[in-house]
């Protein structure tokens, strides 16, 4: 699936970087009716996951009150040139990875 | 077989009829406040929870609550001996209370997260950040949303 992914590409060390991540996923809530009243069944994305070189440096528990297509910007400090790897998992066995790498000097 | 204007007369009243008949729920479909007190103990447990530290961005007012912007904050150092280890966030009237929960590290850097949230009515959101020395803060804000989300018939 489609993920956009904005890391900057270089940093000093040391330096506080901003990572933005946003997916598409309808994110289905499980509590809207079609019009004859049936209802929709759940589809959301659950869990987030980003690891930096191998080590897991945040993590995010979704739930239904998440807008569709999961937007989300968090904080890492640049320690060493690497990749970050990032991976969304949810209903229905739904699972999506994507990465970014970036230079530290 | 050719259909009849007086048979697709009777069939289109038959179908009206159906439509009309009220269709009765039994759940409730709102979270209440004391839906969010059990969600937020769940998180917490027994643990006395602080004002303070927190700082929740959210607009006051939201015309459109299917994608409201919210960023969260703690003041912290963010270091080894003294970081914010996770941030949860909660609603007191979507039909459930959790919107979501942010685990951070010491090399978070900073202690801020942002994303989208959905709001069904207009309602108070509560965010409860747990350091590393499992001391709980907290901030609440309260939101008018004109549209709401989550709960409309779709199409």
């Amino acid at each position: 699936m489609a993920a956009l992914i904005n890391v900057p590409s270089k940093a000093r060390r040391g330096e506080v970087i901003e990572i933005r991540t946003l997916t598409s996923h309808i994110m289905e809530t499980g509590f809207r009716h079609t019009a004859d009243g049936a209802l929709v069944p759940r589809d959301i994305i659950t869990s987030f996951t980003c690891r930096y070189n191998g080590t897991e440096i945040f993590r995010a528990d979704l739930f239904p009150a998440i807008a569709a297509n999961p937007y989300l910007s968090f904080f890492t400090v640049a320690k060493e040139s690497g990749k970050f790897e990032f991976e969304w998992t949810g209903d229905n066995g739904y699972s999506s990875t994507a990465s970014a790498s970036i230079t530290v000097e | 077989m050719r259909t009849t204007r007086r048979q697709f007369l009777s069939l289109a009243g038959g179908v009206t009829v159906a439509g009309t008949i009220p269709i009765v729920t039994l759940r409730p479909l709102r979270a209440t406040p004391t839906m969010l007190n059990t969600a937020i103990r769940n998180v917490v447990g027994e643990a006395q929870i602080r004002t303070g530290k927190v700082k929740l961005d959210i607009p006051p007012l939201v015309e459109n609550g299917n994608t409201v912007p919210m960023t969260v904050s703690v003041a912290s150092p963010m270091m080894a001996s003294d970081y914010v280890k996770s941030i949860h966030v909660f609603n007191e009237k979507n039909p459930q209370p959790n919107i979501g929960n942010f685990y951070l590290t010491p090399s978070s850097g900073r202690a801020q997260v942002s994303t989208r949230v959905r709001l069904a009515d207009t309602q108070k959101v509560v965010a409860i950040a747990r350091l590393s020395d499992d001391t709980f803060w907290q901030v609440a804000a309260e939101i008018v949303v004109t549209l709401a989300a989550c709960t409309e018939e779709m199409n």
